[in-house]
């Protein structure tokens, strides 16, 4: 007995020190192989008394199955050891930066996203939007729109001019995107709602004032639309716009030939800080023009300023963009500095929505 | 339009403060400009008195005061001024103060080794005119000591409103008074001007001669004062032009000027003494001259309206007095005009020479027809209460044109317009007050404007009057009803398309930017543009000159512009109008990207996962079909033509064509050639797509997408190579392989190239990868085959290659 149990430990002890899968298998075989230690002992069994049998049987078959578990744990012991050393081999630096992926880079103008803006907004008050061609002629730039030839109104628009042709017409570009009005007018029947985005052009240069620049016309025509309408449209407007719960807001008699009566509406804002706040304080800020569509205007498309009315309003998408987003400078807008469009542009996927906040 | 508040209420009974004359000003239509007071600016400069005056020891010129500032010890000033002389008081500085007409702040100065401690100021140094002969020399009487502004009435704000051009009648303070009392203010005070009687006939006749054109002048008063004394004008007249800006001359021209301001009413003197003879109202004639007197000279010709005399042209009539015949301190006899001229011939007059005055400003706009002559009898007065004299009877040549429109005035035309609810009792107020006329009752009544109201012509004038004047504080807001449905669609297709590329290109990574619709002509010339039509007649300058044929000038140059800040790997694209003619069909719209230096959609630069190559053609295709499909375009449907314009390089630029005359779309590497000429370096690439190219679909009926025909057997998929010439192109090689079986071959892909060792000369392995995708059974390796040996069949017979072993 004595023998097997030094055996026993022995191998136990062979076990144990195998440091790996190969050296753990040379053990076994070494024991209970055809010709290992316990299959040795294994065959002189037979050779024994009954007696003798009878105790080193279960003896011999006791020590095999210790050592083969023995064995079998040993193996999932070195396996687990084995992965472990080849997971820590696989470690890489986590902490290396990525490249950002071009969602991420990309960007949407301000003034896109501003007509954007102002789409789901008006398009919910059920206006549509028109175009109209840059290059335009003076009728309906001008006369249509009841700018008399000469006037001193004209003047008040710096305006770039084409060469006169043969027949003595003088294209130009458009000073503002009023003459859609009139196109809108003279080709769709009332009631007309209608928001008209796009390039305008004047000759001025400065701080505030560039060569190009957008604007953004209103305009309603039906039977019984009036100033009131007009007002609500555009508190209505500034709040959902400049995404504020109310605003104050004056109106203001001014003068645009399009319109009778005309006015400019300033908005309530707070200059006290380095920028200006909209819709808190004392101040007042001018953001349009507007007033109800001149009867001549209205003539001039072929309806009775009788029975047809409505309003028109125009501002400056440049400009209630530079009031929302807080762009300094005008002349930064055209000139593609891609520090100034990364830092004011919006990403690709930031659509502006009423369900989803127009800039949240 | 510039006005001190005393000057207001000369005209205006008012306890109103400061502020709420100005907040109503606002509230009416007459919108504050500014409000300046001299005196705030004046604050430290005192009244002092000069107690001796001795010759500096190192300088002719200077003079070293001793300045009694009646506040202890006198002070010593060194000075320059020839009028510097012990007993005279006039206006201190002193160290610390700010001079305004200097732009200066004193300090003890040192001139010629004499210690000087402020400055002793001329007009001009304080801002008060353009006096600077000699420092300010008051009455001997001034109080010492005391602020000099407060004492000489200075401190008095200055009002200056932003006119819009509709309102002629306010370019007199007068008008202003008369708004202003209308909207409840104070009380108008009433203007009125005696006849005077003349004491003999005006000695000179005035006549049109016109011939049969257009007259130029409608009517013309004239008076002659004799015997009058001019000179320099009171100091309260004085006082009150220089505090709006004009330069006092002499009593008969600042009385000219004044009732300009006061009245609104224009008018000019001549000195009757060089006069010759009777004047004539005519034409100019070409090669005629005029020195006016804003010392400027101006030829004349047919066009211009000009008042002559037996010598040639005196005067531009209504825009410029001329200089020979203007009044200076000798005059003695005077001759007063006031006219009236045709408003179009003002303006285009003064656009034709530039000229603008005073004058000019009132005409053009609608100066009162009925005060014409109330207006010569105004000035016939002061002429005669500051210079005395003696006058003629006063002429009128032409008839003062009856200005008189009736307009039919339904009150309810407030409420359609204005939403407001006002009794008629209300607007007829309001209508009185500002001289409207009303006659009639009921629901509609007949309204005529008064003479000094040309911008009045109908209705909704009259709304506006009345609206401005009881406050569009009134005005309700009314909701917009709704159209009675959800929202509808609102953008056009040619709007959604552009969203949609716009949105995809900045998925991509690309910037927006809007660029400038004019470029410099040879720029344009470069991109086919340049025609005479698409020129700008007043550029504002010649980097702004030419509209765009293309988008591509102003991106490369944008690119390069942030290359030069430091950035030179940048993706920006444009969607923008390009004009290929002047007609509105000639406008088209263009989605436009260019991509610099390694601006590769994966990123650009360096990095420890791979540097970015160059930008090539093929990110620039990339950038173009992915624009394409964001609009719906067919893109696998798209033909690839190797026709770009020759802005791109010839063999690194291609079309995308919908049929072979349907370009959407030209992508490629930038021609080195345009680099050169507009001055900038690449690597760039760049495409354009014409975004209104591509037809709308045919509208279906439903937007069901139809079932998803996926089948249930796995796809079995077989590679190919084959050996072809290296000027076959992948699409030829694609195109026979799909042919092969066009129900059973799902996808091909080319996945390698290869040139080089094991490949002849002049020849390339190209790879391909076919899917078959069973529909109905498991394909039997006879039925593979059978395809595969089609696929080989139909691309040697394409290309000419062979099979690769």
């Amino acid at each position: 007995m004595s023998n097997l149990d030094t055996l026993e430990s022995e191998l136990l002890a062979a076990i144990e020190n195998a440091g790996s899968e190969s050296a753990l298998e040379e053990v076994r075989v070494a024991a209970l192989g055809k010709k290992g230690s316990i299959s040795e002992q294994m065959k002189t069994l037979g050779k024994m008394t009954p007696e003798e049998r009878q105790v080193m049987g279960p003896a011999l078959n006791g020590l095999k199955a210790k050592i083969t578990d023995a064995v079998a744990a040993r193996k999932d012991v070195l396996a687990e050891a084995a992965l472990e050393a080849r997971l820590a081999s696989e470690t890489v630096d986590v902490t290396l930066p990525m490249r950002p992926s071009p969602t991420d880079t990309g960007r949407i103008h301000p003034v896109s996203q501003v007509i954007d803006e102002l789409t789901a907004i008006f398009a919910d008050m059920g206006f549509s939007i028109a175009e109209g061609p840059d290059i335009e002629t003076d009728e309906l730039n001008f006369t249509a729109l009841n700018f008399p030839e000469g006037h001193p109104a004209r003047e008040m628009h710096d305006t770039f001019f084409f060469n006169e042709k043969d027949d003595g017409e003088r294209l130009l570009l458009r000073t503002h995107t009023s003459p859609v009005q009139i196109r809108t007018m003279r080709t769709e029947e009332p009631p007309i709602r209608v928001i008209i985005p796009g390039r305008t052009y004047r000759c001025d240069s400065d701080q505030t004032h560039t060569p190009m620049f957008h604007q953004v016309e209103g305009l309603v025509i039906d039977k019984e639309s009036h100033l009131g309408h007009l007002k609500w449209i555009l508190e209505e407007f500034c709040k959902a716009f400049f995404e504020v719960d109310d605003i104050k807001m004056r109106l203001r008699p001014s003068f645009f030939p399009f319109t009778e009566p005309s006015m400019e509406i300033d908005i309530q804002c707070d200059r006290s800080g380095g920028e200006i706040k909209i819709g808190q304080g004392d101040d007042w800020l001018e953001i349009l023009g507007c007033g109800m569509v001149h009867p001549n205007v209205i003539r001039n498309c072929g309806l009775d300023p009788d029975v047809y009315q409505g309003f028109a309003w125009g501002m400056g998408i440049d400009r209630i963009a530079m009031l929302k987003y807080g762009m300094p400078d005008l002349r930064a807008f055209f000139d593609a500095d891609v520090r100034w469009i990364q830092h004011y542009g919006f990403r690709p996927l930031d659509l502006p929505t009423l369900f989803g906040g127009l800039s949240s | 339009m510039k006005f001190t508040l005393s000057w207001l209420k000369d005209y205006l009974d008012t306890d109103a403060s400061l502020e709420d004359i100005l907040d109503r000003l606002n509230m009416i239509g007459l919108e504050v400009e500014e409000v300046t007071n001299r005196a705030d600016r004046l604050k430290p400069f005192k009244i002092a008195k000069v107690l001796e005056a001795e010759q500096h020891p190192n300088a002719d010129r200077l003079r070293v005061l001793k300045v009694d500032t009646g506040d202890g010890e006198p002070v010593q000033v060194v000075c320059g001024a020839p009028n510097a002389r012990a007993g005279l008081v006039g206006v201190l500085g002193k160290p610390g103060d700010y001079v305004p007409g200097l732009d200066v702040t004193l300090s003890v100065g040192k001139i010629r080794d004499v210690e000087s401690f402020g400055m002793m100021c001329s007009e001009r140094e304080l801002e008060l005119s353009d006096e600077h002969d000699g420092i300010i020399d008051l009455p001997d009487d001034a109080p010492v000591g005391v602020n000099y502004a407060e004492w000489a009435g200075l401190d008095e704000p200055v009002i200056e409103i932003g006119l819009t051009p509709n309102r002629p009648d306010c370019t007199g303070v007068y008008g202003i008074a008369r708004d202003l009392a209308a909207a409840g203010l104070g009380k108008l005070k009433e203007r009125s001007h005696e006849q005077i009687r003349g004491a003999y006939p005006c000695p000179v006749d005035v006549t049109f001669d016109f011939g049969d054109t257009k007259p130029m002048c409608k009517a013309f008063g004239l008076r002659m004062v004799k015997g009058v004394k001019n000179g320099p004008s009171p100091q309260w007249l004085q006082d009150r032009l220089v505090a709006i800006g004009l330069r006092p001359i002499n009593i008969l021209v600042d009385i000219t000027n004044y009732i300009t301001f006061d009245q609104g009413r224009p008018l000019h003197v001549f000195d009757a003494d060089k006069v010759h003879g009777n004047l004539v109202v005519r034409r100019g004639k070409t090669g005629e001259k005029i020195d006016g007197l804003n010392a400027k000279s101006y030829d004349v010709d047919d066009t211009i309206c000009v008042i002559a005399d037996d010598n040639g042209v005196e005067s531009l009539g209504g825009i410029l007095g001329g200089e020979p015949s203007g009044c200076t301190e000798e005059t003695v006899n005077v001759l007063i005009e006031s006219a009236l001229w045709d408003e179009d011939d003002i303006a285009a007059t003064g656009r034709k020479l530039g000229v603008n005055t005073d004058a000019r400003y009132r005409f053009e706009r609608g100066v009162d027809p009925d005060y014409m002559m109330p207006g010569l009898e105004y000035a016939t007065r002061m002429v005669l209460d500051l210079c005395g004299g003696e006058p003629s009877e006063a002429i009128r040549t032409g008839d003062i044109p009856d200005s008189t429109n009736i307009i039919d005035f339904p009150y309810s035309e407030i409420k359609r317009l204005s939403g407001i609810d006002l009794s008629p009792a209300e607007a007829n107020v309001t209508l009185k007050a500002l001289g409207f006329w009303i006659s009639g009752s009921g629901e509609t009544v007949k309204v005529a404007a008064p003479s000094w109201r040309p911008d009045i012509e109908g209705k909704a004038d009259l709304v506006e009057e009345v609206t401005r004047i009881v406050g569009l504080d009134r005005v309700p807001s009314t909701p917009l009803p709704r159209l009675g449905t959800v929202a509808k669609t609102v953008l056009t297709p040619s709007q959604i398309r552009r969203n949609k590329a716009r949105r995809a290109l900045a998925a991509r990574g690309f910037n927006e930017s809007v660029t400038w619709s004019f470029i410099p002509k040879d720029h344009a010339v470069l991109f086919g543009g340049g025609n005479d039509t698409l020129a700008l007649a007043n550029p504002i300058s010649p980097e702004m000159s030419d509209m765009r044929p293309s988008l591509l000038a102003g991106l490369f140059m944008a690119a390069q512009r942030n290359a030069d800040r430091g950035y030179g790997d940048v993706a920006l694209f444009e969607i923008g109008q390009v004009f290929e003619s002047d007609a509105p069909e000639g406008q088209k719209i263009v989605a436009a990207g260019v991509r610099r230096g390694t601006a590769k959609m994966s990123g650009s630069g360096r990095h420890w996962s791979g540097t970015s190559a160059a930008v090539d053609v093929f990110d620039a295709k990339a950038d173009a079909e992915a624009a394409l499909a964001a609009i719906g375009a067919p893109v696998d449907k798209l033909q690839v033509f190797t026709d770009a314009p020759d802005t791109f390089h010839p063999g690194r630029s291609g079309c995308l064509k919908l049929g072979p005359k349907n370009t959407l779309a030209v992508f490629g590497e930038v021609h080195p050639r345009i680099l050169q000429k507009m001055d900038i370096e690449g690597p760039l690439v760049a495409f354009e797509i014409h975004l209104d190219a591509l037809p709308q679909p045919k509208a279906k009926g439903g937007r069901s997408k139809g079932s998803l025909n996926a089948s249930d057997l796995m796809p079995v998929r077989r590679d190919f190579a084959f050996l072809v010439d290296s000027a076959v192109t992948a699409d030829k090689i694609l195109k026979a392989a799909r042919g092969a079986d066009k129900s059973l071959i799902e996808d091909t892909t080319l996945f390698d190239i290869y040139e080089g060792a094991g490949v002849p000369e002049g020849q390339k392995s190209v790879a391909i990868d076919v899917v078959l995708q069973p529909r109905k059974k498991t394909l039997t390796d006879e039925e593979i085959d059978a395809v595969a040996k089609k696929v080989i069949a139909n691309v040697e017979k394409a290309t000419g290659g062979t099979l690769r072993g």
